[in-house]
């Protein structure tokens, strides 16, 4: 998995023709493969795409998906959209926030969660909801969310 | 032998589809001759998922909320047994014969156009879509039609932008088709940042080359060779079967160098949007994919002139799309049959909020507010009063329950203050504070604005710092006075869409609920007892019996009682986190 994102991002690099389009593409894909965007990864791009690292930056922060840190292994991505507010999303980032110990937008310290809130993930029917990685969990309560967050934890003791 | 489908939209996904079909790939596999479920995309009943449907001849019998253990009886009992579970069965569809079953209402209100397709084929095959009818109008489009006899169809289908504008489509056409240059491009706007809205989710997930062929035969129409998808990174279902799509539509020969043997030339490419609200605006949009940062551009010159790498470029929605084969494959006159005078076709809108059946409806245009929340969308939940409806997102504005009677259409609409926007519909009950969804929106658009227009910038940023101390309870009755003038400012003076609807929300609010605000003004309460700040917290008698649960959660020990007796809460010690009221499991705590 580790390998083929490498290898993602370091063709993109070495197949880039010059189209500046190319830039977002890879950024994604360099923060595919580091699960952020490191400091090397600006001065790779740059190199490439004679784009300035100072451009690139701008680019990076512009942009609510780019991350200048390293983030947790599981991201969890809060929905806090219309619907999900008017169905108390501000409950559940609470609920997160003390079950984690982590402000929006932080990294607990055992690297296993990031906490992120997003505008609107568009599953509204099943509000409030948030997106663990890859997978959306629907109808939350408080104590659902605490329930899934210790069932992540659990297997990631096993894990280790 | 009946076949067995199960619907694997976002929304199914989440309530548990992938387990379901699991289960029933398992079943299958062990009993010989059964044949294995299939995949659907989203009939929009959200509310009922996980849907498991068996199809035969003709025949739909849908099931709702299944579980593996339910999904084992449908298999055991109807797809073996032939036996329908009557008192399970949420829609059955038959030819010839009106919806029937639990949620016949949700569905025989609707006119199906854009979601044709959307719950019935497998979104991750061709050949169902073909099977559909797809691609023939495409076929059409390319044997028997001129580029201006497309364009002229869709204009006589009085088709208007699905993305919120409504301007006509066709009319748009003609402009890219008008200037000549050696590249012109189609962009589809897929970056569906609405917060409360997901029908172009919703299409894409379910079917993704409705939209394709539209985009294909728009390229036909305008003399575009090359095209982009801009979709959210939020969706990355959507963006996986429309990859999916691309490749197949590519095999089969719809997209390429030499489009069905016609000699013309099209290909396209997904761009994955990373995540910022402004790029929904076509200006900065373009700016996004040319890899800059997304900040709209001055216009004139329009897209249709210099867009996309100052090409001329044609962008629509999603939504705009998906009508385009029908219309090609039905004529201009069967499509402006539906709707008003200057709204033709249908509409499709994303219901959520506080109504009992959440999720996609497709009605055509006119249709009135109540007819959406009460007959499609069954009511309110919980029984609770149908106080406003949100609609356009961030841009849009709340209508009040007494205008109820407002027909849904480009004209109307407006009217009200609101917009038509691309189709969010968030219902608003009695527990949900006007003052609060305004400054939700404006902490929203203050968040989102890029930063170029010192109005928008400043201003909605001013404006949420007014909004932030009305909910605290520190509002001053001249704030309702210099929000009025500041929306002016921030609309006159903003370059782009984002800046000039900010203030909607905030002006809308104030026309038609001014009371709640000036409750919070004047006598530091939130009619809805929503704001923190400007409630009580109190446990009711009857109903606690002293687990203690509150008093541990109490992060400032503001509740005091013994085991087994009624507790209390010190309103001085209080901080008003709500922990209390998350924690009873009697429903005991409660705002005052």
């Amino acid at each position: 998995m580790e390998h083929r994102k490498e290898e993602d991002f370091t063709y993109r690099l070495w197949r880039y023709d010059g189209e500046p389009g190319e830039l977002i593409p890879l950024l994604q894909s360099a923060q595919d493969y580091f699960g952020y965007i490191p400091r090397r990864a600006i001065k790779y791009i740059s190199g490439v795409t004679n784009v300035p690292e100072s451009n690139i930056y701008g680019v990076i922060t512009f942009y609510n998906q780019f991350r200048l840190q390293p983030m947790g292994r599981h991201i969890i991505r809060l929905c806090c959209g219309t619907a999900c507010h008017v169905a108390g999303s501000k409950n559940l980032v609470s609920t997160v926030q003390d079950e984690l110990g982590i402000e929006v937008g932080e990294t607990t310290a055992d690297g296993i969660f990031t906490l992120f809130t997003v505008a609107c993930l568009g599953c509204c029917s099943l509000a409030p909801v948030m997106m663990i990685d890859e997978q959306t969990h629907g109808r939350l309560t408080p104590a659902a969310v605490r329930k899934i967050l210790r069932e992540i934890r659990r297997k990631e003791a096993v894990h280790a | 032998m009946p076949k067995l489908y199960v619907g694997m939209g976002s929304c199914g996904l989440s309530a548990g589809a992938r387990e379901v079909l699991e289960a029933l790939r398992n079943l299958a596999a062990a009993h010989e001759g059964a044949p294995p479920p299939e995949i659907t995309g989203c009939i929009g009943m959200c509310y009922r998922e996980p849907l498991v449907e068996v199809r035969e001849n003709g025949r739909r019998t849908l099931y709702g909320e299944v579980t593996p253990a339910k999904a084992e009886t449908i298999f055991r009992r109807h797809l073996l047994g032939g036996e329908i579970l009557e008192d399970e069965v949420v829609l059955r569809l038959e030819r010839d014969a009106a919806p029937a079953g639990q949620e016949a209402e949700f569905y025989s209100q609707q006119q199906r156009i854009v979601l044709r397709n959307c719950g019935t084929i497998d979104p991750e095959s061709i050949e169902d879509y073909e099977a559909a009818g797809g691609y023939q109008a495409l076929a059409k489009a390319l044997r028997e039609m001129t580029p201006p006899g497309i364009i002229q169809e869709i204009k006589d289908s009085g088709l208007r932008g699905r993305g919120g504008a409504g301007f006509p489509t066709g009319l748009k056409w003609s402009f890219a088709a008008g200037n000549q240059a050696d590249h012109k491009y189609v962009i589809c706007n897929a970056d569906e940042g609405d917060p409360g809205a997901f029908m172009d989710r919703s299409v894409l997930e379910s079917d993704p080359h409705s939209v394709l062929e539209g985009m294909i035969i728009c390229a036909r129409a305008i003399g575009a060779t090359f095209g982009y998808i801009y979709c959210r990174a939020e969706y990355p279902l959507a963006i996986k079967r429309l990859t999916l799509a691309l490749a197949a539509a590519r095999q089969k020969g719809y997209l390429g160098k030499d489009i069905m043997g016609s000699g013309h030339e099209f290909d396209l490419k997904i761009k994955q949007g990373a995540g910022a609200f402004v790029c929904g605006e076509e200006t900065a949009l373009f700016a996004s994919i040319e890899g800059e940062r997304g900040m709209p551009r001055i216009r004139p010159p329009f897209p249709a002139e210099k867009g996309l790498w100052q090409k001329p470029t044609n962008n629509n929605n999603v939504e705009t799309f998906a009508n385009v084969p029908w219309i090609i494959a039905n004529g201009a006159a069967a499509y402006a049959a539906f709707g008003t005078e200057k709204s033709k076709g249908t509409k499709v809108f994303a219901l959520a909020g506080k109504i009992l059946r959440g999720g996609l409806a497709e009605v055509p245009m006119g249709t009135t507010l109540n007819d959406l929340v009460f007959k499609v969308g069954g009511g309110i939940k919980d029984g609770r009063k149908f106080k406003a409806v949100q609609m356009g997102g961030p841009s849009g504005g709340c209508i009040p329950a007494d205008l109820g009677d407002t027909r849904v259409d480009f004209e109307s609409i407006p009217k009200t203050g609101a917009i038509m926007g691309s189709g969010g519909m968030v219902v608003l009950d009695d527990t949900t504070c006007m003052v609060d969804i305004a400054r939700f929106f404006l902490d929203f658009t203050q968040n989102e604005s890029c930063g170029k227009c010192t109005f928008c910038r400043i201003g909605t940023l001013r404006m949420l710092e007014i909004l932030q101390r009305i909910t605290d309870g520190e509002g001053q009755l001249e704030d309702l006075d210099k929000m009025g003038r500041l929306a002016i400012q921030i609309k006159e003076a903003s370059l782009c869409g984002l800046g000039q609807t900010a203030p909607n929300p905030v002006l809308t609010t104030l026309r038609y609920f001014q009371d709640e605000y000036k409750a919070h003004i004047e006598q530091h309460k939130c009619p809805a007892k929503n704001c923190a700040l400007l409630v009580d917290y109190k446990i009711n008698p009857v109903l606690c019996v002293g687990c203690t649960i509150c008093a541990k959660n109490c992060p400032v020990q503001a509740i005091s009682g013994k085991p087994k007796q009624t507790h209390t809460i010190d309103p001085a010690t209080c901080v008003k986190c709500g922990k209390c009221i998350s924690s009873c499991n009697f429903n005991a705590v409660y705002k005052d």
